[in-house]
């Protein structure tokens, strides 16, 4: 929502672009591979990684612009990796803020500083705030020069029917048709139209909590850390978070109480007044702007299974989170890439298809444990119970002379999930003191003037320390499959174990698939083979 | 302890609050007190926790 007389994107900072639906009405029928719903930043990811596995896809998204306001605004450090990935980290890194320190207060009182894991073997920092059209606006840069890609705006899909394949009965200003797809990746978010086409609910928990929030302009002199306020003087039993924006914005997260009607709550006079109030009790006098206000709800909610026949159910369509994890959109983009190098390798024929059964465990999982830490963070930040409520105030209280009560105000950091069970990933076999496990994300390194992933290969990527092995498995040139030898340098690191004989198997998205204390070609070859499911196992 | 294992203690005692209900958690965390402050043994380390633990309600 915004001001008075201000439109939905009428923003203070941003300019939205205006698109045209389709102009050339003559192809718009032509089968696609791969139809994308939902030019959001899953939609757009899941695009950019089909194209670079060569894959030609269709997005389609009914609105004439981005998104209505700054929504999700914090980037985790694996979701640079992805995007630095897909090579479009560069605008992300020189807008967006990168952060490691939080603070937390309890009744004015600081109970608690913490930093996030950060140094130098790290490419990038644990979190990066950037409002959310800037994220779409940077990844549509990238989507719409890409040839393989083609984006039709106010095209909203009404139908999917599944005669054998999909065909997508879409609606624009212009007129309707039908499309015929062999895939569809569902990334029309939290309300997913598709999902409801196909009969399928979202099932979970919906919690108490209930925030508004809200985006101010404002010349405050404070760096960007992650400010959270227990039991304020401006909110009296409540929870308000503060995070920093580049262009001067701020975000402030304000919990409501259970007798406030959120009906109350968006209006903007009451909006105004609730910032007010926090902004006087942080100390700052000066003038701001109102640019973008909104509700948001703490749920846990997921699709039983993220694979309906031929369609995929990638970000928000497939899960709710609560905010306080800020998974929602980081979560989406490891869905899209998940699904996206898998539909590429399985419609370029370097994977079977059971390789897409992999797709809603592993993500399914992640999700999962989201769940986990989102329900512990938010028994905390909004207890729901008199015992919860309890163990909370006297956690705070304690916390204002006892360093130890300060850490149940500690947020869990956002580590990626270890697809340690998945069917795409071979047990270990043991033998490694150290080191990723199979199914963990490959940790990153310092390496000369780079990094390690800078070195890895598009494909499958096999480290090791021998030399001989790396050679000996790039010259069998299986393709999909390159080798890279770490240098002897790396043997100081106590992230990948320095065993003479260590060997990993990297997927595309940067997860361990396989791990060896002493690998031979023709192991490295067959594992490959395997995890990529092959029929017969063949090369 | 380490700070999971402080979590499973606050974790524990808020089901237990809540299993008490409203009424008797108040009976629930003085027991509690009094069973810890037994187990801990000496008598000015708990009355210094009495002490503190009433400030800043
Ligand atoms: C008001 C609000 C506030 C939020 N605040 C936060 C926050 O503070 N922190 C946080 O981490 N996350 C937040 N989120 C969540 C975050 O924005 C989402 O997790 C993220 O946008 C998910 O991306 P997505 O691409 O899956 O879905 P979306 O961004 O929702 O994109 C879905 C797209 O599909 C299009 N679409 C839908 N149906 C059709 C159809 N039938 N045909 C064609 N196109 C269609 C929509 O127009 C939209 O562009 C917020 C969400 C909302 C709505």
């Amino acid at each position: 929502m915004r001001p008075d007389g201000r439109g939905e994107t009428e923003s203070l900072y941003f300019d939205y672009p205006y698109f045209e639906p389709p102009q050339q009405r003559g192809e718009l029928a032509e089968p696609t591979p791969v139809a994308i719903v939902g030019a959001g930043p899953v939609g757009l990811t899941a695009a950019l990684q089909l194209a670079s596995e060569g894959i030609r896809s269709v997005v389609f998204d009914n609105k004439p612009t981005f998104n209505d306001g700054s929504r999700a605004i914090c980037i985790s450090r694996s979701s640079l990796a992805i995007l630095d990935r897909l090579g479009v980290a560069a605008p992300f890194l020189e807008k967006s803020l990168g952060w490691t320190t939080g603070q937390s207060f309890y009744r004015g009182q600081k109970i608690l500083e913490f930093k996030m894991p950060d140094g130098a073997d790290e490419k990038f920092r644990p979190m990066y705030n950037l409002q959310q059209q800037y994220i779409e606006a940077f990844l549509w840069q990238a989507v719409a020069a890409h040839p393989l890609i083609q984006t039709r705006w106010q095209s909203e899909v009404v139908g999917i029917d599944r005669p054998g394949k999909i065909a997508l009965r879409v609606s624009d200003p212009a007129g309707s048709y039908e499309i015929k797809a062999d895939w569809c990746l569902a990334c029309d978010g939290a309300r997913s139209p598709i999902r409801k086409m196909r009969g399928k609910r979202l099932k979970g928990e919906n919690f108490e909590g209930r925030y508004v929030i809200a985006d101010i302009r404002a010349d405050i002199d404070f760096p960007t850390i992650r400010r959270a306020l227990f039991d304020p003087a401006c909110r009296p039993g409540g929870t308000v978070l503060i995070h920093r924006q580049p262009d001067d914005i701020w975000r402030i997260d304000y919990q409501l109480r259970d007798e406030e009607s959120e009906a109350d709550a968006v209006l903007e006079q009451n909006v105004r007044a609730s910032v007010q109030a926090v902004l006087d009790e942080t100390g700052y006098s000066g003038t701001w702007d109102l640019e973008w206000w909104s509700i948001y709800s703490a749920n846990t909610l997921a699709l039983d299974d993220y694979r309906d026949g031929r369609v995929f159910f990638v970000g928000d369509s497939a899960h709710i989170v609560p905010i306080f994890g800020v998974r929602g959109l980081n979560n989406g983009l490891a869905d899209a890439v998940n699904i996206g190098w898998k539909l590429g390798w399985v419609l370029q024929g370097r994977a079977g298809e059971a390789l897409l059964d992999t797709y809603s465990p592993e993500r399914r999982g992640a999700t999962l444990d989201v769940f986990a830490n989102a329900s512990k963070s938010a028994r905390f930040m909004t207890p729901s119970t008199h015992g919860w409520r309890l163990m909370r105030d006297a956690a705070l209280s304690l916390a204002l002379r006892h360093s130890f009560a300060g850490e149940f105000a500690n947020p869990r950091q956002m580590v990626p999930y270890s697809y340690t069970e998945s069917a795409a990933v071979r047990s270990d076999a043991g033998g490694l003191k150290a080191g990723p496990a199979p199914g963990e994300h490959l940790p990153e390194l310092r390496l000369g003037d780079g990094f390690l992933s800078d070195h890895l290969g598009p494909g499958f990527t096999l480290l090791c320390f021998d030399a001989a092995l790396a050679s000996a498995v790039e010259a069998r040139n299986i393709e999909g499959l390159s080798a890279f030898a770490l240098p002897v340098s790396l043997q100081a690191s106590e992230r990948i174990a320095h065993e003479p004989g260590a060997a990993y198997l990297v997927r595309p998205d940067l997860y361990v698939a396989a791990r060896w204390s002493r690998a031979t070609p023709d192991e490295v070859a067959s594992t490959f083979a395997e995890l990529t499911f092959r029929k017969g196992n063949q090369l | 302890m380490t700070s999971a294992e402080m979590e499973a203690v606050y974790d524990a005692m808020a089901r237990q609050i809540d299993k008490a209900g409203p009424g008797k958690s108040e009976v629930f965390l003085a027991k509690l007190a009094l069973l810890l402050a037994q187990k801990a043994g000496d008598v000015h380390q708990v009355l210094d926790a009495v002490s503190e633990a009433g400030e800043s309600l």
